[in-house]
C-alpha cells in the first residue's frame, strides 16, 4: 500500500465540499466514503508523493511504502505549518526521527 | 452522459497545464498586463500538479560563478552530441538566474553559506527547499488574479484548420466539457510518463520517476492539428534509486560518494576514466551502470558507507523536499545510507523535453509550428536539461510573444458542429453498456512498447525489425481504443490519457525508426546502426501527422534550421 487513512483520526473535512485530500491530489484518487471519511480508490495508482499526508489538517494520512504491508509499523507523517514542514518518522506510533524544514519564506505571501 | 452539457468561457490567454511553466506563464501575464484575461486550464489542482507535486530539492540549470550562457550552451551540446538547437538553449541560459530570484521573491527558501551566497551543487546547480514549491507558484497565481480551472482535463485545442482558437476540457468533478475561446493558448503540459511499461508492479506501478499524471496530453493535442514535433527518440532514462524513483543526484552530485558494482570495483573510475569517471556526462553514467548490470556486475550502488550522522541528516531532510519515500524506506529497512549503499538502477524511458528534448518544434520566440499557440517547459522541444528554471524562463518569452501578437486577434468562436464533435468524442466513453475498461488495454500498449520500442527489460535496445512490429501491433491494437469504456468520471479521464499516450507513441516509434544511426547511446541506441553517423544525421528528426490520411510524416531539418513557420 501507498498511503494509509486512519478512519478514527479522520473527520472527512467537516462539510467542506470535499476532503482537502481529494482536493489536492494529482491523480484524483481520493474521495469521501459512505462513512464521511477520505478513502483511496486505488493504492496501486498512488505516486507516493506525500501531496495528501501533507494537505491533511489532522494527520490522519501516513505515508507507507507501496511494498510494506499493510497497518505495517514504520510510517511517514507530515505537518505543515505556515513556514515549516514538520516531518515524523514513526514506528507503531512512536516517533524515531523527526526533520522540521523550512517551507516558505514567506515573502510572496501578502 | 449522453447529454454532456457545455460551459462557455472567453479568455485573451488560455493555458493549458499550470505546472512550473504554466504558473509561471500567469504570473508573467498579469505582470505585464494587469487587465489581461487569463485562464489555466489544469487537471489536477494546481497546488500539488504535475512533476513538482512531490517537491524539488535543487535547481539543475543555474549559472553559478563563473559559468556564463556561452559555457552553458557548449555543455549541453556535447552532452547531446551536437544535436541540440543552440539558440533555444541560449536564450534559456540567458534567463536562469533572474528566473529563479523571481521565485525566491515569491517566497522559496534558497539555502545560503555564511556570505549569503546561495549553496552550490556543482557548477549549475544550487540547493533549496522546494518541498512547498508548487504551493508557493499557486499562491503567487491566484494572488495575480488569474483564472483557474482546477479538475478540467483538456481534451483537444480549438482549432479552425488556421489558427488555435483555444481548447476544449473535460471537467472530472461536474461532468461537463468546457469550451474556452482565447486569444492566444500556451502549452505547458509537461512530458509524457506511461508510454512504456513500468518497471515496478503490483501496487508500485506508479512509484515512477516523472509524474504518471503527464502523459503527454499536450503533445497528443499538437499532433492531431499537425503541429510539427521534434526529437521524440531524444527519450530520456532517468538513472534513480532503486525500489523508490528517488533522485541520484541528490547523494552523487558535488560529493565524492562513488558509483561502485556489486564486486566493489568503481566502475566509473576504473572502466569509463576516459570519458570522465566519476565527472562524466549522466549520458555515460546510465550507460556505464546499465552495462555494468548487463555484463553480471551488478546491483551497482552509490557507496554511501562511512557518511557522519549530520551527513546523514542532511541527505534525509534533501530528499523529503522531493521524495520522502526514500527516507521511509531507509526506515523500513532499518539501516542508514551511512551503513548500507543505496542501489541504483535505470528506469523506464519517458518523453520529455525537459530532460532530453522530445516536444513541439518551436522558434526562438516559443511560437509552435500552428498560429496562435505557443509552447514552453517539458512539452517544448530542442532545449534539453532546461528543468524547472528553464521551462521559467521559456514561459516568460512565451507570454510576452503572445501578448504581442494578441493586439490584431479577434476572439472567434468556432461553429457548433466543432463543438459537438468533440462531445462525441468524450461522451461516447461513457455511453457503450460493453466496453474494454482503459486497464485491459494499457497493459497491452505497455508490453508492445517494452517488447518492441526499447523499453527496460529489452535493455533500451532498438532496431527496424522490432520497431516495426511495434508499429503494426499498435496500429491494430488502436482500432480497439473505439471500445473504450469508463464507468465514472475518474475513469473516463483515464480513457482519453490512454488515447494521448497512443498519439505520442505512434509519432515516438517513427521518430526512433527514422533516425538510423546511435546519436545518444541508452536513450536511442540503434543496435542495428550502432554508430554515430554525422555525415547523415547531425540534425534533427521532425514529425507531422496527417489526420486524414493517419500518416506521420518524417521531416530531417538541419542543424540552424530555426525558422519554423511552415
Amino acid at each position: 500500500m501507498s498511503i494509509f487513512i486512519d478512519e478514527d483520526v479522520c473527520n472527512g473535512c467537516g462539510r467542506a465540499e470535499e476532503t482537502l485530500c481529494e482536493r489536492i491530489c494529482p491523480g484524483d484518487l481520493l474521495f469521501r466514503n459512505e462513512r464521511h471519511k477520505a478513502e483511496i480508490r486505488s493504492q496501486a495508482d498512488c505516486w507516493t508523493c506525500g501531496a495528501c499526508v501533507k494537505a491533511c489538517p489532522v494527520q490522519a494520512i501516513d505515508l507507507k511504502l507501496p511494498t510494506q504491508i499493510l497497518k505495517s509499523d514504520v510510517s511517514l507523517r507530515a505537518k505543515c505549518t505556515k513556514h515549516e514542514t514538520t516531518w515524523e518518522i514513526r514506528n507503531r506510533n512512536i516517533i524515531k526521527e523527526e526533520f522540521v524544514i523550512p517551507a516558505t519564506t514567506g515573502n510572496g505571501v501578502e | 452522459m449522453d447529454n454532456i452539457s457545455t460551459v462557455n468561457l472567453d479568455t485573451d490567454i488560455l493555458i493549458i497545464g499550470g505546472g512550473a511553466a504554466g504558473c509561471m506563464v500567469a504570473i508573467e501575464a498579469k505582470k505585464i498586463d494587469p487587465n489581461i484575461r487569463c485562464i489555466i486550464m489544469e487537471k489536477a489542482h494546481i497546488e500539488r500538479s504535475g512533476c513538482l507535486a512531490m517537491g524539488l530539492n535543487a535547481i539543475n540549470a543555474y549559472l553559478n560563478n563563473g559559468q556564463t550562457p556561452e559555457t552553458y550552451t557548449k555543455y549541453i551540446r556535447d552532452e547531446f552530441f551536437g544535436v541540440i538547437r543552440e539558440d533555444l538553449v541560449y536564450s534559456i541560459a540567458e534567463g536562469l538566474n533572474e528566473s529563479v530570484k523571481q521565485v525566491e521573491e515569491l517566497g522559496l527558501p534558497i539555502e545560503k553559506d555564511q556570505n549569503g551566497d546561495y549553496v552550490t551543487r556543482g557548477k549549475r546547480s544550487i540547493r533549496i527547499f522546494g518541498e512547498r514549491l508548487k504551493p508557493i507558484l499557486a499562491d503567487a497565481v491566484y494572488r495575480a488574479k488569474v483564472g483557474v480551472l482546477n479538475r478540467v482535463a483538456a481534451t483537444n485545442f480549438i482549432f479552425d484548420g488556421e489558427r488555435v482558437r483555444g481548447a476544449y476540457g473535460f471537467n472530472s468533478r461536474d461532468g461537463k466539457l468546457y469550451v474556452v475561446h482565447a486569444r492566444a493558448v500556451i502549452v505547458t503540459t509537461g512530458g509524457a510518463s506511461g508510454i512504456y511499461k513500468p518497471i515496478k508492479k503490483g501496487d508500485a506501478r506508479n512509484t515512477t520517476w516523472y509524474c504518471p499524471w503527464n502523459v503527454g496530453t499536450g503533445y497528443a493535442m499538437g499532433i492531431r492539428i499537425g503541429a510539427e514535433m521534434t526529437s521524440f527518440e531524444n527519450r530520456f532514462i532517468p538513472l534513480r534509486v532503486k525500489g523508490v524513483n528517488a533522485p541520484t543526484g541528490t547523494i552523487a552530485q558535488g560529493s565524492d560518494i562513488m558509483h561502485r558494482n556489486a564486486q566493489g570495483e568503481e566502475y566509473l573510475e576504473k572502466r569509463y576514466k576516459h570519458l570522465g569517471g566519476e565527472k562524466c556526462l549522466s549520458i555515460y553514467r546510465l550507460l556505464a551502470t546499465l552495462q555494468e548490470e548487463k555484463s553480471g556486475k551488478g546491483p551497482c550502488s552509490l557507496d554511501t558507507r562511512g557518511l557522519s550522522t549530520k551527513a546523514e541528516e542532511k541527505l534525509k531532510t534533501a530528499y523529503l523536499n522531493m521524495n520522502p519515500a526514500i527516507v521511509l524506506l531507509w526506515a523500513n529497512d532499518g539501516y542508514n545510507p551511512g551503513k548500507r549503499p543505496v542501489e541504483i538502477s535505470g528506469m523506464e524511458p519517458v518523453v520529455i523535453g525537459g530532460h532530453c528534448q522530445a516536444g513541439y518544434w518551436i522558434d526562438r520566440e516559443r511560437r509552435t509550428t500552428i498560429k496562435g499557440l505557443y509552447a514552453a517547459g517539458d512539452v517544448a522541444g530542442g532545449a534539453p536539461k532546461k528543468y524547472v528554471s528553464g521551462a521559467w524562463v521559456e514561459a516568460k518569452i512565451a507570454i510576452r510573444t503572445a501578448i504581442d501578437e494578441i493586439d490584431n486577434v479577434e476572439l472567434s468562436h468556432i461553429n457548433d458542429d466543432e463543438v459537438d464533435k468533440e462531445k462525441e468524442r468524450v461522451s461516447h466513453l461513457v455511453s457503450g453498456k460493453e466496453g474494454i475498461p482503459h486497464e485491459e488495454l494499457e497493459r497491452i500498449f505497455h508490453e508492445i512498447m517494452d517488447e518492441y520500442a526499447g523499453g527496460a527489460t529489452t535493455h533500451y535496445e532498438l532496431t527496424e525489425t522490432k520497431l516495426i512490429i511495434a508499429r503494426d501491433k499498435l496500429k491494430k491494437l488502436e482500432e480497439k481504443l473505439e471500445n473504450l469504456h469508463a464507468e465514472d468520471n475518474h475513469e473516463l479521464v483515464s480513457c482519453l490519457e490512454l488515447i494521448d499516450r497512443f498519439d505520442v507513441a505512434k509519432v515516438l516509434i517513427e521518430h526512433l525508426i527514422s533516425r538510423q544511426e546511435t546519436r545518444w547511446p541508452a536513450y536511442q541506441t540503434r543496435t542495428d546502426y550502432p554508430e554515430r553517423d554525422d555525415n547523415n544525421w547531425l540534425g534533427f528528426v521532425n514529425s507531422i501527422y496527417d489526420p486524414v490520411n493517419d500518416r506521420v510524416k518524417i521531416v530531417k531539418r538541419a542543424l540552424n534550421e530555426t525558422l519554423c513557420n511552415i
